[in-house]
């Protein structure tokens, strides 16, 4: 084994693998010849929208699945009749990594150390060094089902790399983690790849992590579209990225109007600034700077990979002329700076832990409204409380004027929910998840019917209608669930991580609807642990152990934490910093 | 609020009849079960193996033996010659019964001195099937012993049973079992679909979703109830008709009180899985909690084992249990044809259960509900 380990020149090499899977009459080409080859000791980040073949490759080179045509080969061993070299190899996190909830910490690590043979005369020490890597030393006794999202993900991890594989396959290893774990989960990776020559392919939604890496593969339709490193990628974009401010325009309505432009590839909200790649290297010379962007403010600003990504998608994915129009929401509502949130001293005990102190806040009208906090800082209880599915244990709390604690029934009426599960009825097919939904909400006869051609109409699922929700891919269960979410024309609606998992270019449709609602005066409460969304909201509360930590306009956190050493901090950078300060 | 209660059923109906897996729960098993119970599920004993030992070799010994050949209920499956091949037959479970017919059988037989004896040896691992052999075994003795007493013109015993099986002339065990699986099976499908419906929701997530509606908790009960009444009467009248066409199962009563029993039944189940759906998180703990209930309903319900021969703890134990009052009604209508009149006795009681467990399904559904 060890022989033919050292002849090989690439850690993994795929040669023309196609893998078909097909599911009753569908068919689906999840992997079309895709070639490439992975040095080692690279970090490879594989990124790309839902549905590009990320986790079937990952499942084929950890010899889960097998090529219909093509070979895999890992450090020299083939994937196809070689598989228990192969296994010995490889370590693999999955999506959702198999840990016992029943079991504690300890448990969990001793049966993964188990399973994968490690030897006990080396065991205990690797689970020291993994557990104080990991920083789960103070809770090996604590019962797996008991951390929070990030903790587990790290748990996860240790448990893959007790074997210590030479190659490291990560899916989606940062999806639902907070931005301080993923720090941690990132600097546990870059340990391993200095520290025992690891190579690592992992898959990510998150292309400022993909920046991280060494090399960067974007796949599509299961193509490969690019393979090359970031910096590379970034310097196809040089000259095409600027940062446009208006007087007269406020951000959103400076995105809106540019988004529509045949020029503007892409038009994103970055602080108190609207992001644009252009399709010319020339962004001031454009015709469409004429009288109606009068005073408007340019600059050029160095690309990012997530320009380059945009970029390429687009090219294969051209933004339809559908998905620019406003989902026309009551116009009768007023825009106003009335409260329609109202969160006075609101207390949330759990046995004898308090998961919400004494929260007071407000939200206003037509304001995107972002809260946020690390895994288990009690936004998830304080949304819950919000959205009338948890009783508070003490304070007020009003929501479009109702007193939860009176009209709950009321006050639902005139909210909207959607969750990160995207909570829909697998079986029931598109047509029947709006039908159901617009009837719960009271809908009938004549309204019923508009609003449901409404829906079909502005999430473009008219071509999907009879597919059962269950089977469509993971950006349009994110649009039937927006869309069964406005059925009844809410003033207010809550998102809870809408954005968990989604691609980027799903994500800015995403946001593009959001914000088209929140200008036609719905209020939008929303949680997120990605900090460019962050950017998109009016106004922030970063939450941290059941108490408020700030709050505050992305601008003005931002400013918080602004220094000689940091003049421009990203949202990420600002969210650490503050939560870290907090905790020292 | 009715037009919403009846987006939730079709919701729920689409729900359960567009999942393969469920669909198959409500169609499968059932079937199954029905042919499992109905064939194999007999006290009647058939072609018992039993094993002759014949050391008279005389007419009389003959005819003995060939009486016992004679009934559809033995089968000779060995003829012994010795002693000590009777041991070895009834200890590897060759023949559950060994006839020996010694050597002075026909002489006291013929002088009528003595009374001539046959021995019986049995097995009396199960003491039950023992018995029913046995009794068996009585009647073709006293055939024979009519038959000689005639033939020989000896004077006849001195009394002589005459039975006459009410409802059931030829005592066929079918006939008291199949009714039985309507009761079983109707428990077993409604506990099942209403058990996993919230816990499934909970699962999916789409609970939370339904708690955000202005869907209040007493329509979403309604909502889940009311599937598991359609479906629950659905399969009991698929059973009844099985029975009645398959089974030939007379159906003596009307199809009236049967019904009333069913719907009442079935009410009264249904809180019992809402019950356990709103405790349960996960389908799996649904599906624990319903046979958790389901095995002790049946067993104290008489189904299988009278109920008048449990300890009188038991026996009050069984007044709670809604399958108890079921099966009443069932072999009841089915086999003596009662009416509704005379089952009231048995309708109070589940409508009663019925009433507390819906209560207690709505209590706990909404101190559950967070």
């Amino acid at each position: 084994m060890s022989h033919s380990s050292a002849e090989a020149i690439f850690a993994l090499e795929l040669q023309a693998v196609n893998k078909q899977f097909s599911s009753g009459s569908r068919s689906v080409n999840a992997l079309r010849s895709v070639s490439l080859t992975i040095d080692k000791g690279a970090v490879v980040g594989l990124v790309g929208p839902d549905g590009a073949g990320k986790t079937t490759l990952l499942r084929l080179t950890a010899g889960l699945l097998l090529p219909d045509t093509g070979t895999i080969t890992v450090f020299g061993h083939n994937c196809t009749d070689q598989l228990a070299d192969v296994h010995r190899l490889i370590g693999y996190m999955p999506q959702r990594f198999g840990l016992y909830e029943d079991l504690s910490v300890a448990e969990n690590l001793k049966l993964y150390a188990d399973l994968h043979g490690v030897s006990h005369s080396v065991r205990e020490q690797r689970f020291q060094a993994l557990m104080s890597m990991t920083g789960l030393a103070a809770f090996t006794e604590r019962l797996a089902g008991q951390l929070s999202g990030g903790m587990k993900q790290k748990l996860g991890l240790a448990c893959t790399l007790l074997s210590q594989p030479a190659l490291l396959l990560l899916d989606e290893p940062s999806v639902g983690v907070d931005p301080v774990s993923r720090r941690e989960l990132w600097s546990i990776i870059e340990h391993q790849v200095k520290a025992n020559d690891m190579t690592v392919l992992l898959s990510t939604a998150y292309l400022d992590e993909a920046e991280r890496c060494s090399d960067v593969i974007l796949l599509d339709e299961g193509h490969i579209l690019a393979h090359n490193s970031p910096a590379a990628f970034k310097q196809s974009m040089q000259g095409q990225s600027y940062r446009l401010s208006s007087p007269s325009l406020s951000n959103r309505n400076l995105q809106n109007k540019l988004s529509g432009q045949s020029d503007v590839i892409d038009a994103v909200i970055q602080g108190d600034k609207v992001r644009v790649i252009s399709a010319n290297k020339d962004l001031a010379t454009l015709p469409l700077f004429n009288a109606e962007f009068e005073g408007i403010r340019i600059e050029a600003t160095a690309p990012r990979l997530e320009d380059a990504f945009i970029a390429l998608l687009r090219a294969q994915h051209p933004l339809t002329a559908t998905q620019a129009i406003s989902p026309n929401v009551k116009t009768t509502t007023v825009i106003n700076d009335a409260t329609v949130i109202k969160v006075e001293g609101v207390d949330r005990w759990f046995g004898n832990f308090q998961a919400v102190k004494k929260l007071n806040f407000s939200v206003n009208r037509g304001e995107i409204f972002g809260l946020l906090g690390a895994n288990g800082a009690g936004k998830t209880t304080t949304f819950r409380m919000l959205c009338g599915l948890l009783p508070v244990s003490n304070g007020q709390l009003s929501v479009a004027g109702v007193d939860l604690s009176k009209a709950a029934a009321k006050a639902r009426a005139r909210i909207g929910y959607m969750s990160q599960k995207f909570s829909l009825y697998e079986h029931l097919s598109v047509l029947q998840n709006l039908n159901f939904f617009s009837s719960a909400y009271g809908l009938r006869n004549a309204q019923r019917k508009n609003r449901i051609q409404w829906a079909l109409q502005q999430f473009e699922l008219e071509a999907e209608k009879n597919t059962n929700s269950g089977d469509l891919p993971l950006g349009y269960k994110q649009r039937l669930a927006m869309a069964c979410a406005l059925m009844h024309e809410p003033e207010i609606l809550f998102l809870d991580e809408p954005t968990s998992g989604v691609d980027p270019l799903a994500r800015r449709e995403f946001w593009n609807r959001t914000n088209q609602l929140a200008a036609s005066g719905v209020t939008v409460l929303v949680t997120t642990h990605f900090m460019e969304e962050a950017e998109y909201c009016d106004r922030l509360l970063i939450m941290r152990e059941g108490d408020i930590l700030t709050s505050g306009t992305p601008a003005e956190i931002k400013q918080q934490v602004r220094s000689v050493d940091l003049p421009e901090p990203t949202m990420e950078d600002a969210f650490i910093q503050l939560v870290e300060a907090k905790i020292s | 609020m009715w037009s919403r209660i009846y987006a939730l059923l079709i919701k729920e109906f689409l729900n359960l009849l567009k999942d393969k897996k469920s669909r198959f729960v409500l169609i499968g098993p059932p079937i199954f079960q029905l042919f499992v119970f109905g064939y194999a599920a007999t006290y009647d004993l058939n072609q018992v193996p039993i094993a002759i030992y014949n050391e008279d070799t005389s007419i009389a010994s003959r005819d003995l033996i060939a009486k016992f050949n004679g009934t559809p209920t033995f089968k000779e499956v060995l003829r012994i010659s010795y002693h000590e091949q009777i041991a070895p037959a009834l200890d590897n479970k060759d023949v559950l019964m060994v006839v020996h017919i010694g050597q002075h059988f026909s002489r006291d037989l013929l002088l009528a001195q003595h009374p001539a004896k046959v021995q019986i040896l049995l097995d009396g691992r199960n003491s039950n099937t023992a018995q029913i052999a046995l009794g068996y075994a009585q009647t073709v003795l006293s055939d024979f012993n009519i038959q000689w007493a005639k033939q020989h013109k000896l004077s006849l015993p001195p009394a002589k049973l005459e039975v006459r099986a009410w409802f059931n002339p030829n005592l066929e065990s079918r006939w008291f079992i199949v009714p039985g699986i309507v009761g079983l099976l109707t428990l077993v499908v409604t506990v099942i679909v209403t058990a996993l419906s919230v816990a499934r929701e909970r699962e999916q997530g789409t609970f939370d979703q339904l708690l955000v509606t202005p869907l209040s908790p007493l329509e979403i009960l309604i909502g889940k109830a009311i599937p598991g009444l359609v479906i629950g009467v659905i399969e009991s009248s698929f059973i009844i008709l099985m029975a009645v066409l398959w089974f030939k199962v007379p159906l003596v009563g009307s199809l009236v009180p049967l019904y009333i029993g069913i719907i009442l039944f079935v009410f009264a189940v249904i809180g019992i899985g809402l019950m356990i759906s709103s405790l349960a998180v996960t389908q799996q703990q649904g599906l624990l909690g319903a046979f958790l209930f389901i095995v002790p309903a049946v067993i104290l319900s008489g189904y299988a084992t009278p109920i008048a021969n449990m300890p009188p703890l038991v026996q009050d134990l069984t007044l709670i249990n809604p399958l108890r009052y079921f099966l009443i009604i069932l072999r009841g209508v089915f086999l003596e044809g009662l009416s509704v009149s005379q089952l009231l006795d048995q309708y109070w009681p589940m409508l009663l259960i019925g009433i507390l467990n819906l209560g207690m399904a709505g209590w706990l559904f909404r101190r559950r509900m967070y």
